[in-house]
């Protein structure tokens, strides 16, 4: 999955999507996933950073990124053909 | 001192980790006061550790506040000792029958009021004089009756087909059973509790009063009147009471007898909010003296001679037990809904928190979160569509195993709760010196066995 390239981020965790004109606040761990993912990192390499940087374990961090990444779906903040 | 390992410095360098959240920003959905977040943790009830309690008893698991309890009676009573000069408080038995929250009301001065045989027994083993038991409720047996005729117990008559029997008991018994009639009204509340008692404005009232004391064979000490529950308007209260008082002094008018006292039943709103409700109801719901300013007033107006004035009986529970309960629960699970909301699962659900189909309580994370908060829908742990606890609330991120604190919960879900799918919890009570008591043991398998009867037909089977 992808992220729109248009979608804007802001350091206070404010996200706009220029195309709907909805808005989003993320929290400071959502906000650096984001970050990760829209610059494309891949996702296995997103959550071993959070493994290794938060004081967590590997199921939750693979429900939550997973169940964060269908919100990012669900709120059109990805591409179409991302899937 | 202490060595550090370099494992433990690698632990201390990770970060506090909260799931990921991210949350449509919407405009033009909140009140002028704003959509009300619980991120504040609650993490003692009276200095005792939510997660210690836990541990110790096991989850979910009842609390009660014995302070807030002993604090909450005193703040009744003196807002009607300080109004008015005969007050008495009989502990509403349906509200909280567990025995020791039963016994710190009976220390503070209440008597017991019951609708029931079981809780007739109940506070008669608990130690309540007979003469203190009130006898409420509209299904009392001849036995019943009988127990509460030996034992000079206020019988509050709620049928004309009650009259009737409890007057042929007292000729059978030879005795002169104290009585009151119940007695319901209009007054300004729709639609109007008619179901318990005789009515005022049609005359069924004094068709009561004129049987009871021409027959003469039951005495009349009283009038009782229970006018609703959760009553948001003390008005409603000081026209009952100046109905009742009127009713009080054509009985004097007219046999030459004083009512030696007036009850004005229970229904006082707790703090608890109202599922609809525009407003907190810690915000809005009246508070003691404004119940107290209404009811006292009409009668201390209505006309009663200097030495006349009859004893103000109050049967209030709710308001009392309410803010003095707490439910602790854990996080089962989280998942989403179909249209994207958050689900949270707890381990406590509609069957012990009955109070969920009426309120939308109060629930506080028992753990420091950031101040970044989640709407989310939350579940119990029963396998039933029903089974809501909140409908909608904001919530910080929890996770499986968080624990919450749900609030004001003592009314109504000690008596009313069910052993629906899984068995009930603990309960504990916290004294004023902050320490815990178990006060009801967690059911087990055999708490409901025991009452089963198996036929020797089917205890065999084979598959």
């Amino acid at each position: 999955m992808k992220i729109k390239k248009n979608i804007a981020l802001s350091d206070t965790g404010f996200v706009f999507n220029p195309s709907t004109g909805d808005s989003f606040s993320v929290n400071p761990i959502g906000l650096e996933i984001l970050r990760k993912l829209k610059d494309n990192e891949p996702h296995e390499k997103i959550k071993k950073h959070l493994l290794d940087s938060y004081s967590t374990d590997a199921d939750s961090v693979e429900k939550d990124f997973y169940d964060f990444t269908k919100m990012l779906e669900q709120l059109q903040l990805t591409e179409a053909d991302a899937k | 001192m202490s060595s550090v390992s370099p494992c433990d410095i690698y632990i201390m360098k990770k970060l506090q980790y909260e799931r990921p959240l991210i949350q449509r920003l919407n405009t033009g959905l909140m009140n002028k006061f704003g959509m009300r977040t619980e991120y504040a943790p609650v993490s003692h009830i009276d200095d005792v550790s939510v997660k210690k309690l836990l541990a110790d008893f096991g989850s979910p698991l009842f609390v009660i506040s014995e302070k807030t309890i002993r604090n909450t009676y005193k703040e009744v009573n003196r807002a009607f000792k300080t109004r008015y000069p005969k007050v008495q408080f009989a502990w509403s038995y349906k509200t909280n029958y567990i025995n020791a929250v039963c016994n710190v009301f009976h220390q503070e001065g209440s008597w017991g009021e019951v609708v029931s045989g079981f809780e007739y027994q109940k506070a008669i083993q608990n130690g309540v004089p007979g003469n203190k038991v009130i006898f409420n409720g509209p299904d009392k047996t001849d036995e019943d009756l009988t127990a509460a005729i030996k034992n000079n117990s206020p019988i509050h008559i709620d049928h004309l087909d009650e009259l009737y029997r409890l007057t042929e008991l007292a000729e059978e018994l030879k005795a002169r059973p104290n009585v009151a009639i119940r007695v319901n009204m209009d007054t300004g509340i729709y639609p109007i509790w008619d179901r318990f008692g005789f009515n005022y404005e049609n005359g069924q009232a004094w068709d009561a009063i004129n049987k009871i004391i021409l027959a003469d064979k039951l005495e009349l000490i009283g009038l009782h009147c229970h006018i609703g529950t959760f009553m948001l308007s003390p008005s409603a209260y000081g026209i009952a009471a100046g109905k009742m008082s009127d009713l009080a002094l054509g009985i004097k008018r007219k046999f030459k007898r004083d009512i030696q006292y007036i009850d004005m039943g229970g229904g006082f709103a707790s703090k608890n909010t109202l599922k609809g409700s525009y407003l907190q109801g810690a915000d809005s719901n009246p508070n003691f003296d404004q119940f107290a300013e209404a009811i006292t007033t009409a009668i201390l107006n209505a006309g009663f001679g200097k030495d006349e004035l009859p004893l103000l009986i109050l049967e209030t529970g709710r308001a009392l037990i309410d803010e003095a309960g707490f439910l602790l629960g854990t996080v089962i699970s989280n998942k989403r809904l179909s249209d994207g909301r958050r689900a949270t699962i707890m381990d406590f659900g509609v069957n012990i928190m009955f109070t969920s189909f009426w309120y939308d309580h109060k629930i506080s994370p028992a753990q420091e979160f950031s101040n970044y908060t989640e709407d989310c829908v939350l579940y119990g742990p029963l396998c039933m569509n029903i089974d809501v606890i909140r409908e909608n609330v904001t919530l910080p991120p929890l996770k499986k195993d968080d624990q919450v604190v749900v609030h004001n919960v003592g009314a109504y879900n000690m008596t009313q709760w069910m052993q629906f799918i899984s068995l009930r919890p603990a309960v504990v009570m916290i004294d004023i010196q902050s320490k815990p008591h178990l006060i009801r043991k967690r059911e087990t398998l055999s708490s409901i066995e025991s009452s089963e009867v198996m036929p020797e037909y089917l205890a065999k089977f084979k598959l």
